[in-house]
Formats: C-alpha cells, sequence, structure tokens
C-alpha cells in the first residue's frame, strides 16, 4: 500500500506541528526568541566540542551508500554512535516523518529528504535553517541545481548529498538493428518513436503513463518556470512558453502511442528494459546502478548520451530525482548532526558514496579526473560521467518546487495523467492539475495565484 | 445459530439432514454436477496460479525472471542458492524478521485468542448488568477496521513511549472484537448451561469448571478464532509499518517490501528473486498451520448451523 498524506492528516499534523514547535521552542537554547526567525548560530567550534563530546544520532536514510559513509565516521569518531534507520523510500519516509513531528517524538536527528520535498518540510520550519551552522559558506561546493534546491526563501534548509543532472539512456541494440539515429532534439525523438514503433509494433522509444517528477523535468529543461514561491504567495502557471514547448511534443507522442503503457519501477518496466522493447529512458545520472542490479541480461548494450534538446544545438539540462540530508528541528543534537551532514555530503563520504555506485552533488567531485574518466563496464566502456558532469553544470536557473509539491505529484495522475487514458489534452490536463495544485494550496493556507 | 437447548425438542418433526439421507443421491452420495465441478475447478486453478507461480519463479535468477515465460521453469534451478542468499542476505536479516512475525504471532495472535475465549466464554454465560452494552460495544468493533485505528494508536503510543519497540505490534494485536464475538456465539451453542449448573452442584469452582469442563468443548472454536488471529497478525502490514521504523524489529512483511522497495531505489539493488523467494519461505509456515489445523477449523466455522 502506497500511504499518501491525505489532506485531513497533513491538517492535522501541521496543527500538531505547530503546536510542537511552539513547545520545542521553549526549550531551545542560543537566545532565541519564541518566534524562532533568527537561524540558530552554531559556530564550527561548537560542532567540533559536539564531536569530541560525542553521543548518539538517529539518521532516518534510505541511501544505500550511507551504511559505509556511517561505518567510517564511526571509526573516526568513536564517542559518536549513529542508528541508520531506513523508515521507508521517499513517501513512506515523508509520512513517518510528519507522523513523528505531529507526536514530537522519535524524530530522527538527521532525515534524508528529496529536492521536490524539501520546501515542504522548509516551509513548516519542520527542519532547521542551516544558515548559522555556516552552510552558507558552501555555496561553491555544489553544483548549481542541487544547491538551488535545497534552499528556500532566505534559508538553507539541507545539504545536498546527491544530484540526478538528466541524460538519454538508450538500447543501443535497438536503434542499430532499426537503422534508427539516435535523437539529439526532441524533435528528433518524436521522429524516432514513430520509426521504432513502426519497425516493430512491441517496441516503443520509452514508457510513460504519467509521471510528475519526468514531467516538471521536462518542463525545467524546456526553461518553463510554472512555479514561483516567494514565502507563502505561490503562483502555479503551467501556461508559460516552457510548459507548451514540453505539452505540444509530448502530445504527438501519446496522439500517436507511442509511448509504452508501463510505468517505471514496475516488473514489466524491468522487462521492458531488459527485452529491448523500451528503446530508451531519460532520466537522472543515479540510473546506472539501478541498470546494473536491475537489469544484468542486457550489459554491453546500453548507452548514455546527453539529454535530447528543445532547440537544436542547445544544451540545457535539468535535474531528475536526488536527495538531501536535513537536520528535523525538534533534534537536540544540532551541532553533532551538522558534523555528520559536513562528512557526508562534504567531507571523506562524498568519495565513499561514489566509490559505492552513487552520483555526486560537489562540484569538486564531478570536476575530478578520476570520476570523469571512470568507465562504465555495463555502458560497454563508455566514460558516461563526462555526459552526466556536463548535464549537472547546463541545469537551468530560477526553477522551483511548490511548498506543497508532494500532494501535488501524489494527484498528477488524477488530473494531467487524464491525457495518458483519455482524449483530454495534454494541455487541459495540466490546466487540472494547475487548478487541483491550486485549491489544495488555498486550503493549505497559501496565497495562490495563477 | 439460535437454539441450543430447547425441551420441546422430543415432539418437532425430524431434523432435515435424516430425511435426505433417506434418498439415495444424498449428502453421501450427491449426484455429479458438470458445471459445478467446472466452476470449482476454475477457481481451484484461480486459487493455486498464485502459488505455482511463487514457487516456479523463486526458482529463477534475477536475470532469468524477467527474461523467461512467468508460468514454467527457465535456466538454472536455482530455487536453493535463492534460499540461501535470502537467508544471508544482509547478515541474515531475514531470519531476525523470521523470529519477529513468530513472536508477534505467538504472543500477539496467542494472546488474542485466550483474551477471546476468556471474554466470550463470560458474555455467553453470565448474566451480569450491562451485558447487552458490551455487546454493542463488540459488534461496532468488529466493524472499524484496525487500519482505521492505526494512526491514532500510534500518536497514543507515541505518547507513551512505546513506538518503534515490539509492543506497539502487540498489544493491538491483543484485541480481537470478531474473534471475541466468534468465541461467544461458540461458547452460548457448545456448552450446555445444564452442563455448568451440574459442575456447580458437584462443587467445583469457576475456575475448575471453565479449565476442565469447557475448554476441552470449545477447543474447535479456539483453533478457528486462533487460525483468524494468526493469520491476520502474521499478514499484518499497515499497523508495524507505522510503528516500526527499526528494521531490526520488522515483521516478514514489512521487510519484504523493504527489500522489494530497493527496486524502485536511486543506487538501490534489485533483488526481486530474494523478494519473491523471500515470499515463499514466508508463506510456508501458514500453510502448515491450514493443514495441521484444518479439521478443527471447519467444525469451528460451521458450528451451530445444523440444529441438533
Amino acid at each position: 500500500m502506497k500511504s499518501r498524506i491525505s489532506p485531513a492528516v497533513l491538517r492535522g499534523s501541521a496543527l500538531a506541528l505547530a503546536a510542537a514547535l511552539a513547545l520545542t521552542a521553549c526549550g531551545g537554547g542560543g537566545g532565541n526568541d519564541a518566534g524562532g526567525a533568527a537561524p540558530e548560530e552554531v559556530s564550527a567550534e561548537d560542532v567540533q566540542a559536539a564531536l569530541e563530546e560525542g553521543g548518539d544520532l538517529t539518521v532516518w536514510a534510505w541511501e544505500p551508500t550511507l551504511e559505509k559513509v556511517v561505518e567510517d565516521f564511526e571509526a573516526e569518531h568513536p564517542n559518536v554512535n549513529i542508528d541508520l534507520v531506513n523508515a521507508g523510500t521517499g513517501n513512506d519516509q515523508y509520512t513517518a516523518l510528519q507522523n513523528a513531528i505531529a507526536a514530537g517524538s522519535g524524530v530522527p536527528d538527521v532525515a534524508q529528504i528529496e529536492y521536490y520535498a524539501l520546501p515542504q518540510f522548509a516551509l513548516a520550519e519542520s527542519v532547521k535553517d542551516l544558515t548559522g551552522y555556516g552552510a552558507g559558506d558552501l555555496s561553491d561546493t555544489f553544483s548549481p541545481g542541487p544547491w538551488s534546491s535545497v534552499q528556500a526563501g532566505e534559508g538553507i534548509y539541507g545539504l545536498p548529498m546527491d544530484s540526478g543532472p538528466m541524460a538519454l539512456f538508450y538500447n543501443t541494440e535497438v536503434f542499430e538493428k532499426y537503422g534508427v539515429e539516435v535523437p539529439t532534439t526532441w524533435d528528433e525523438y518524436v521522429e524516432a518513436a514513430r520509426a521504432l514503433h513502426a519497425a516493430d509494433p512491441n517496441v516503443y522509444i520509452a514508457n510513460d503513463t504519467g509521471d510528475a517528477g519526468f514531467a516538471t523535468s521536462l518542463i525545467w529543461q524546456a526553461g518553463g518556470k510554472p512555479y514561483t514561491v516567494d514565502g507563502t504567495d505561490v503562483k502555479v502557471d503551467f501556461s508559460d512558453e516552457g510548459t507548451t514547448k514540453y505539452a505540444e511534443t509530448w502530445q504527438q507522442l501519446l496522439d500517436e502511442d507511442l509511448l509504452a503503457p508501463i510505468s517505471s519501477w514496475s516488473d514489466e518496466w524491468y522487462q521492458g528494459l531488459g527485452s529491448g522493447t523500451i528503446a530508451t529512458l531519460a532520466t537522472g545520472a543515479w540510473m546506472p546502478g539501478n541498470f546494473t542490479s536491475g537489469v544484468p541480461a542486457s550489459a554491453g548494450k546500453w548507452r548514455a548520451a546527453p539529454l535530447p534538446q528543445w532547440e537544436e544545438g542547445g544544451t540545457a539540462s535539468a535535474e531528475n530525482g536526488g536527495s538531501s540530508l536535513t537536520i528535523p528541528a525538534a533534534s537536540e543534537q544540532g551541532a553533532l548532526a551538522y558534523a555528520f551532514l559536513d562528512y557526508a555530503n562534504v567531507g571523506d563520504g562524498v568519495q565513499t558514496r561514489i566509490d559505492g555506485g552513487a552520483f555526486p552533488a560537489t562540484s569538486a567531485a564531478l570536476e575530478s579526473e578520476e570520476f570523469l574518466n571512470s568507465e562504465f563496464e555495463y555502458f560497454g566502456g563508455q566514460k558516461a560521467n563526462e555526459i552526466f558532469a556536463e548535464s549537472a553544470q547546463n541545469v537551468p536557473e530560477g526553477w522551483s518546487y511548490l511548498p506543497f509539491q508532494v500532494y501535488a505529484n501524489s494527484v498528477f495522475n488524477d488530473t494531467a495523467g487524464q491525457a495518458y487514458v483519455s482524449d483530454t489534452p495534454l494541455k487541459d490536463g495540466l490546466k487540472a492539475w494547475q487548478d487541483a495544485s491550486i485549491k489544495y494550496g488555498t486550503e493549505q493556507g497559501f496565497t495562490v495565484s495563477e | 445459530m439460535s437454539v441450543a437447548v430447547e425441551p420441546t425438542r422430543a415432539q418437532k418433526p425430524k431434523p432435515a439432514y435424516v430425511r435426505m439421507r433417506s434418498t439415495r443421491r444424498g449428502v453421501d452420495n450427491p449426484k455429479r454436477s458438470v458445471l459445478l465441478t467446472v466452476l470449482t475447478g476454475v477457481v481451484l486453478i484461480y486459487s493455486l496460479i498464485p502459488l505455482v507461480w511463487l514457487f516456479i519463479n523463486s526458482s529463477k535468477t534475477q536475470a532469468d525472471l524477467f527474461t523467461s515465460f512467468g508460468l514454467w521453469f527457465s535456466g538454472d534451478f536455482a530455487l536453493f542458492t535463492n534460499i540461501g542468499d535470502t537467508l544471508a542476505y544482509d547478515d541474515g536479516i531475514f531470519g531476525r524478521w523470521f523470529l519477529n512475525t513468530v513472536l508477534y504471532v505467538v504472543v500477539g495472535a496467542g494472546g488474542a485468542t485466550f483474551l477471546a475465549v476468556l471474554g466470550g466464554y463470560a458474555l455467553a454465560k453470565f448474566a451480569f448488568p450491562g451485558k447487552k452494552a458490551v455487546f454493542a460495544v463488540v459488534i461496532g468493533a468488529v466493524a472499524v477496521p484496525g487500519t482505521a485505528l492505526a494512526v491514532p494508536t500510534f500518536l497514543m503510543f507515541s505518547e507513551m513511549g512505546l513506538t518503534n519497540t515490539p509492543w506497539s505490534v502487540i498489544i493491538p494485536s491483543l484485541i480481537s472484537p470478531f474473534g471475541l464475538y466468534l468465541m461467544w456465539t461458540f461458547a452460548s451453542e457448545a456448552i450446555p448451561t445444564e452442563l455448568l449448573e451440574s459442575a456447580r452442584m458437584d462443587g467445583a469452582g469457576e475456575f475448575r469448571t471453565f479449565f476442565q469442563i469447557c475448554l476441552p468443548l470449545l477447543g474447535p472454536g479456539i483453533v478457528t478464532v486462533l487460525l483468524f488471529t494468526m493469520v491476520a497478525t502474521w499478514n499484518n502490514y499497515f499497523l508495524p509499518l507505522i510503528m516500526l521504523k527499526d528494521p531490526a524489529w520488522y515483521p516478514l512483511t514489512l521487510g519484504l517490501n523493504a527489500w522489494n522497495a530497493q527496486a524502485s531505489t536511486a543506487g538501490g539493488e534489485a533483488i526481486f528473486n530474494l523478494v519473491i523467494t523471500g515470499s515463499l519461505l514466508t508463506i510456508l509456515p501458514l500453510i502448515a498451520a491450514f493443514l495441521l489445523l484444518q479439521r478443527y477449523w471447519q467444525s469451528g466455522l460451521s458450528a451451530g448451523a445444523v440444529k441438533e
């Protein structure tokens, strides 16, 4: 059962959350006034002192490479004991986190939160603003996409852990067999989709049953800015130029039934990736690990290429997925938790995680020779990181997600998704998604406009 | 399920089953119906296919799973490697989850059955003020799904500091309104009030009457309730999902789901073969319990269905 947070539960949590925050504000030191507006000030010395003193940290994360990072961190700081807990992936964990925050107990000291979900926790101040911890000095440390993703308003609410600059993964065998060129623009992509499907009706260029994260990423790449967020003033508008470009192109694929009706991450999806019936996959650079373990039979057949462009000769890319490590506001171990964040996302932990197959978010790692030169056996020895790193540098700035994106994404299939299963044009579907998002945002107390 | 003791029984017409027996094609030798046989066959296949699928696919490697036909064997017969890998993966956490599930079932379902037997017997055989109110509450409770109570229970347990401990799963499992209701009806049918009266007359205390005279009579009902609560606890998913965060206390349902979720996690290792083999191992104890307790289960379900 996928647990989606119902509006009522969210509202309940928000109330309880407000109460919980009021309580912890009294308990928190550091000269905060009850309003809690100014971020906590924690100096590097405080962090160092906390490390020496040691203590217990609870970390909620599903990222598999963190296990080794925690091990190394504990070896380096014997006084610190970290309990790494996989409290569910994505939504499951957010529900658990909201529950714990609402209940006021069992809140972890560090929590993994995806970029698209972070604004929701940031705006409710359920995670600490790390500006006072010195996170503001890290602006050059991280690549632009992830760095802008952890900021909301004036605050920095997490440290980027990984990133998902997009690329096009494609099955060379399929393209060679039917003599189709690998597309470099989305128009060519539509052409390739037609050619492949005409050559073999079982073959589709891609699978897509409506995926909010994917749609928003493509709009992002096309230069669209459907979401504008300024504190609690929110604007949702799916009629700008970038969004229109995306909707028109995708409409062609939908009209001609050129997309396999298979949901990502399903069994059929893994099967299609393996059998060649799904010929390409445009997604984040974290995908190679999943290819290797999930589709072992196709090793050597797949390659990576830059994401197709909206304008010929363009270089724009987008982020898809990726997550940060945050410190929930209720944690009383801020300094120690920050020491761990710093180690995992800025310090030695970065390399440990790259070695484990993760895609980094720091500029240094993305530019290192070792990283760029590593050859992917799965991709027939291709130096795929060169493509991914290039993509990371070309993510358009100024994108933001809604402070209630988790909810918005959960209703994507009921609204925009109608374009996939009925005659509703994608444009109208997006308008319906816009209306649903505005309605919910208004109910939650945001000032939402079109 | 109405009348247990009826003084005018002798004057009543003969029970229906006696008449049925007088015709040659009775209960013992019913006429074969092609339609019924076919229908039953379809239902049988429908129920067995998932199990067959599970068994066949737990014999495949991760690579073979996606390249072969789902309902037949293919490639190497990897069942034993898969079982070995399942038990060894992540330092043998599967074994831990198995023991956790057994703990929740033995203490939770066992406790729930014990409480249901005690309560059902008391409600059936003792008159006390407020009995009707209790009846109303129990009937009402049967209608409320446990899922609806999970979140409020979480908030309450969180306040008490019980979340993330085995107690948070065991305590809610101890309550089984349906089990209580079943024991109540069963006890009022299975234990003749006269028997209790004679036991009391002979000087047996209430506890002795219950444990030595009534408990044996309640056997089939107890097994039925036990099976119900066992299945419910063994398959319990939502409650532990909300209560438990520490994988060391996960039951099998949550653990398998966590393994399955790995395949949809960036950088996660897809281990579908282990998820499938783990599922097969998970249902084996339930199948065994059903086969062993089947007789009682049947007689328990039909208790009170026929007038005697």
